[in-house]
């Protein structure tokens, strides 16, 4: 059974949803994350649906879940690239997703995630570029 | 009203499902539906594609392609003949649900789609319609 | 034994199919209806001959009182399109519906002739004639009518589009001035303008401002609540901008929550707001002396 890959990026790791997943493989990469986790003792992870189509209500709960977990084992979590017919779809849905922190893309996210699991040295690195 | 084209394909797994959504976005990128049109009504299909699967026993979904005085539309019908729904008024809210689901397929998929109809007979099976105009 | 009364008329546009023709073309040529300005005398002259073509084998197969059913669908179709053809060249509906019904004159001229001595099977055809006539000339009508509706519709849809740009305020700061109502057509156009936007630039702050929307009730905020919602979920803020004092009470009244929406009272308060956001200090510099 085919498996998405996650990358280990620094003390993040990150997984990029390409395909069209399969219920299967969705609850697969649940599985697969938070043992990584746990494993790379990652301080946060990065989940990139920028090429995601669909999101329906169990994507959806999948992501929220991947979030919640994360979370619980002491991560940071942040969703990224969401596409505009799909955030519009989402909301049509009624899907909720408010516990779930989201960024523009990539960048933004590892920016985010930068700032919540070291939020001083973020401060500081801002201070330094305004002189 | 006849339809234009149809299709019927089978549901007995998560990735026959995956195979209607992709089915009904081809369908729909082939008569120039806009973006979110598509993305509405396959998610809707995703939603109700999983119900049949899942909660229905397996069935099948039945593409059409329609037109009506000019104007174009898809409509696909999710049919299985599993337990059925007692209370189609209750399964309708949002919410609601009684395997693990959020309960939102059905709810959601008739905000997604212009046109929505449901049958469901306990013991018997259930029929949901689903159609977008272009 | 009496001739099945349905293929009387069947019989006429079989046997009398030319010289009906010739009558016909006539009267449409002298109506004041005609139009030789917008449908040359050729293409009305083909448009009457396929009509007859595709209406003689209706008569005899189907039913005169029911078109609904398939063997007048070539028929339907055909009427269907030059409604639409006719539309488009600047024909009024009732000259549009003057083409079928103005066969009625030929139509029953024969009737007079092959009847003329028996009044009640007469008076029975032209009965079943004019009803038939007179729907497919109101069928003719209506899909006229819907040509028209969408018309209108598309054109409200581009004025839509047209009246909801976004423009950039600053570097990861977008704006969308609203004016006008905002019903769920609308909200449909913002959200499809400005949220391709928010990826394409890359702006992590987005204002609506509603300055120019006349009235926010319930529904009105639902809206933007779900533009506010859909941006979010992308990784955008967006907040609303032009609450005036009337509609701040009006949606305190109707108990409408915008919960944690960020919202000011003018786009000035917004803008500065979107500034801290991102980082940005704007500095007044000194006056030079």
């Amino acid at each position: 059974m085919d498996r998405i890959p996650i990358l280990k990026v620094g003390d993040f790791l990150l997984v990029s949803i390409q395909v069209d997943m399969h219920d299967r493989m969705a609850m697969g990469l649940q599985d697969d994350l938070t043992t990584q986790v746990v494993k790379a003792r990652a301080k946060g992870v990065l989940i990139d649906i920028s090429s995601v189509e669909v999101v329906d209500s169990f994507i959806g709960r999948m992501l929220g879940n991947m979030a919640s977990m994360t979370r619980a084992l002491g991560a940071e979590a942040v969703v990224v690239g969401m596409q505009p017919a799909v955030a519009i779809t989402i909301v049509e849905l009624g899907l909720s997703l408010t516990n779930v922190r989201t960024a523009l893309n990539v960048d933004k996210g590892m920016e985010l995630l930068q700032s919540l699991v070291n939020p001083t040295a973020e401060a500081a690195r801002h201070d330094s570029h305004e002189e | 009203m006849t339809p234009t084209k149809s299709e019927t394909l089978p549901l007995r797994s998560s990735e026959d499902t995956v195979r209607v959504r992709q089915t009904v976005r081809v369908w729909m990128v082939e008569q120039r539906f806009s973006l979110v049109d598509q993305t509405k009504m396959v998610t809707a299909a995703s939603e109700l594609g999983r119900n049949a699967v899942d909660y229905g026993g397996g069935g099948s979904a039945r593409l059409e392609l329609l037109a009506d005085s000019g104007r174009t539309g898809i409509r696909v019908t999710f049919e299985d003949q599993g337990p059925g729904i007692a209370d189609i008024e209750l399964a309708m809210k949002d919410g609601f649900s009684t395997g693990s689901g959020l309960g939102l397929g059905l709810g959601g998929s008739k905000r997604l789609a212009n046109e929505f109809d449901i049958w469901s007979e306990p013991g018997k099976g259930t029929r949901v319609t689903i159609t977008r105009w272009k | 034994m009496t001739t099945p009364r349905s293929n009387r008329i069947a019989e006429i546009f079989t046997r009398h199919e030319k010289p009906l023709l010739v009558d016909w073309l006539r009267v449409q040529l002298a109506a004041r209806t005609v139009r030789k300005d917008l449908l040359p005398e050729a293409d009305l002259r083909r448009e009457s001959v396929e009509f007859l073509a595709v209406l003689t084998p209706a008569c005899r197969a189907g039913s005169l009182t029911d078109i609904a059913t398939p063997e007048w669908k070539p028929v339907c179709d055909f009427l269907a399109g030059i409604s639409r053809s006719r539309a488009t060249q600047g024909f009024s509906s009732s000259e549009t519906a003057t083409f079928v019904f103005s066969l009625k004159q030929p139509l029953f001229a024969r009737l007079q002739e092959e009847l003329g001595a028996d009044a009640a099977a007469l008076g029975d055809e032209i009965w079943t004639a004019t009803a038939l006539l007179d729907r497919l000339g109101l069928y003719t009508a209506e899909v006229f009518q819907k040509g028209r509706q969408e018309v209108i519709k598309r054109q409200q849809l581009e004025m839509l589009e047209l009246s909801t740009p976004v423009v950039k305020l600053w570097e990861g700061i977008l704006a969308v001035p609203l004016i006008g109502t905002l019903d769920s057509a609308r909200t449909q156009v913002v959200m499809e303008s400005l949220l391709p936007s928010i990826v394409a630039t890359g702006s992590s702050m987005a204002i609506v401002d509603i300055t120019g929307v006349p009235a926010v009730d319930t529904l009105v905020a639902q809206h933007l609540l779900k533009t506010v919602a859909a941006a979010k979920l992308m990784g955008a803020q967006c907040i609303v901008s032009g609450i005036r004092p009337q509609i701040a009470q009006t949606m305190v009244h109707l108990g409408v929550a915008f919960g944690d929406v960020v919202t000011k009272a003018s786009l000035a308060d917004a803008l500065a707001y979107a500034f801290r956001q991102i980082g940005c200090t704007v500095i007044k510099q000194a006056p030079r002396t």
